[in-house]
């Protein structure tokens, strides 16, 4: 079995501060990090390998300092890294980043499952995974959180929905998303840090992927970012005192008047 | 491929109605009140799409009553039990013959499951997840706001050239409007395009919360977090809940400590939720719990320590102890409500 898991890399969002003077984010000194969500994609896959015997590649697009994502994910236990990376790439939405990926996951070739985490914590869009899906002309689950039966060819799966869960199933090879639910990610090894340390790590240009240039970054992408701004949560909270009850009364005497209750 | 029209053939506004069995979740009420004014503001008119199980059709009036000028109706066992494959195909084929202008999706599992493998095949543009949608006065273009960077801003996205403008919109964000039974519109009937392959099973659906109320769906959430101390408090959150009618929720820490499932968990890694009131109890406020609940209209923080960060989003604060500011609470409410 071969498995792809697509990952990015991203700021961590949590140090993403806003500079109130010109409204702008502040970047600088915010670390960079593998999506949270994809490292359970990444240990899925690792999993799946330890179990049944399969090849993990990891697949990613950006720019250079990605390979350090990349090579992070080799010391987690994937096999292979490949990074997908051009101007030509640049100023993708999620259109046009769905379709490079497929290109690149058509070139790595030989996949029975491809996993992503559900969404990444910059954009938040979880579009890429289906979109790819669609480009490859394969099916796809979103927000799987267990793979019940998995077997050469079929799988079996349990999908997180709202108030409950569904169970479905499907032929390989498939794409699926995948939620936190799904397994607790390992630390990296000292032999696999080693082993990342060292690895080659090849890098795909737009020419290596036969990609159309009308379907890549910005010329590829139908959405424009029109406006930025920061929002303002500058909520001045009401403290209400006293003991356990007045501040009890106090409180419900708001909800009231709010035509809460 | 199949390219869409060019933008000066497309007209119309159409919303996803989204069910399960029929059951339509609140959003999809939202989207027609959301999608009757900008259909409105464009001078088009509001359709709504109804697919499902034979027999579905019973629901279509309510869409007209919640906004719809007219209901596209294709009912067929394949579409029974949502699944991305008939589901995408039907959605094609009406958007190849009618052009839409803009397309609406609940930001639900299966809504941003379907519209971007929708978006990738009609090779057209997908906001995600938008908390606010206006037509630009000039252009004409949708103008889709959305919060990006875990909620640190907030863009406006457009999509220029190509048609229909597709967005999942957030649930509990746009205004709904009150049902009128009385308002007239028409049922079309269409089909599920002949020859396609459907290649994901349903086999199960299975309810987790059981008698609570869910939180993506709840008008009030009472939220715990480490600071209830013990799993067995989530007991005081419970009864505080129900006695609002409303849903537990949960912080990532009370979640990581094994206390309540993944499902309660609100947060960056959890649930994106925007209640009229949000409390959170013994949360402190990490950015990454913030950026979940922070567009909630009221919230109430609890909370031992004044200098806890969830104060800066709270609208009422009270600093105390929460297992016994919680209880007080409950009884409160319950004497109010026994006595009004």
């Amino acid at each position: 079995m071969k498995v792809v898991v697509c990952l990015k890399q991203v700021p961590d969002t949590a140090e993403v501060k806003i500079d109130r003077a010109t409204n702008t984010l502040i970047r600088e000194g915010v670390p960079s990090i593998i999506n949270p969500f994809d490292r359970y994609a990444l240990e899925e896959a690792v999993r799946i390998k330890e179990r049944l015997g399969a090849s993990v590649t990891v697949l990613s697009m950006g720019p250079d300092q990605v390979k350090e994502a990349l090579r992070e994910a080799l010391s987690l236990g994937a096999d292979e890294a490949i990074l997908l990376s051009d101007r030509a790439f640049a100023g993708a939405d999620t259109l046009a980043t769905s379709y490079s990926l497929a290109r690149g996951i058509e070139k790595i070739g030989g996949y029975d499952l491809i996993l992503f985490g559900k969404q990444a914590i910059d954009g938040d869009t979880g579009q890429v995974g289906p979109g790819v899906a669609e480009v490859l002309g394969l099916p796809h689950i979103t927000l799987v959180r267990r793979l019940v039966d998995l077997r050469e060819g079929q799988v079996k799966v349990e999908r997180l929905v709202e108030g409950g869960w569904e169970l479905l199933a499907t032929a390989l090879p498939a794409v699926f998303t995948v939620v936190k639910e799904i397994n607790e990610p390992r630390v990296p090894s000292i032999k696999g840090m080693l082993r990342a340390k060292r690895a080659e790590i090849p890098v795909w240009r737009a020419a290596d992927l036969q990609a159309d240039p009308r379907r890549t970054g910005l010329a590829g992408s139908p959405t424009r970012v029109a406006k930025i701004y920061t929002p303002v949560f500058d909520r001045q909270a009401e403290v209400l005192s006293g003991t356990a009850g007045e501040q009890a009364q106090a409180l419900v005497a708001r909800l009231r008047e709010n035509k809460i209750i | 491929m199949s390219l869409t029209a060019n933008k000066e053939h497309a007209s119309g506004v159409w919303v996803f109605a989204e069910h399960r069995r029929g059951q339509f979740p609140s959003v999809v009420f939202e989207l027609l009140g959301a999608g009757r004014r900008l259909a409105d503001d464009l001078g088009e008119k509001l359709f709504a799409l109804l697919l499902g199980g034979v027999g579905v059709g019973g629901k279509a009036p309510d869409l007209i009553a919640g906004g719809a000028d007219t209901v596209y109706l294709v009912e067929d066992e394949v579409l029974a039990d949502f699944t991305d494959d008939p589901y995408v195909d039907t959605l094609e084929s009406l958007v190849t013959r009618y052009h839409p202008s803009v397309l609406l999706f609940g930001a639900t599992a299966n809504g941003r499951s379907l519209a971007p493998r929708l978006a990738a095949r009609l090779q057209t543009g997908l906001t995600a997840d938008c908390t606010g949608l206006e037509i630009d006065p000039e252009k004409g273009n949708l103008l889709q706001v959305r919060p990006a960077f875990g909620g640190n801003i907030m863009a406006t996205v457009i999509c220029q050239e190509r048609r229909p403008q597709m967005a999942t919109v957030r649930p509990r964000v746009m205004k709904r409007l009150p049902p009128d039974p009385g308002r007239m519109g028409e049922i079309i009937r269409e089909m599920v395009p002949p020859g396609r392959k459907k290649r994901v099973d349903f086999l199960d659906f299975v309810a987790e919360l059981k008698e609570t109320v869910n939180i993506e769906e709840a008008d009030i959430i009472v939220s715990g977090g480490r600071g209830m101390g013990d799993p067995s408090n989530f007991r005081l959150l419970e009864e505080l809940a129900g006695a609002l009618g409303g849903a537990v929720g949960a912080s990532r820490a009370a979640v990581d400590a094994g206390w309540v499932p993944y499902s309660y968990q609100v947060g960056q890694t959890g649930k994106t939720v925007s209640p009229q009131v949000y409390f959170a109890c013994g949360i402190s406020g990490a950015v990454q719990h913030l950026v979940g609940m922070r567009s909630s209209d009221i919230i109430v923080a609890i909370n031992k320590n004044p200098e806890a960060p969830i104060f800066q989003v709270a609208t009422y604060g009270l600093v105390g102890d929460v297992l016994e500011i919680v209880p007080a609470l409950t009884a409160e409410i319950r004497r109010w409500k026994g006595e009004a």
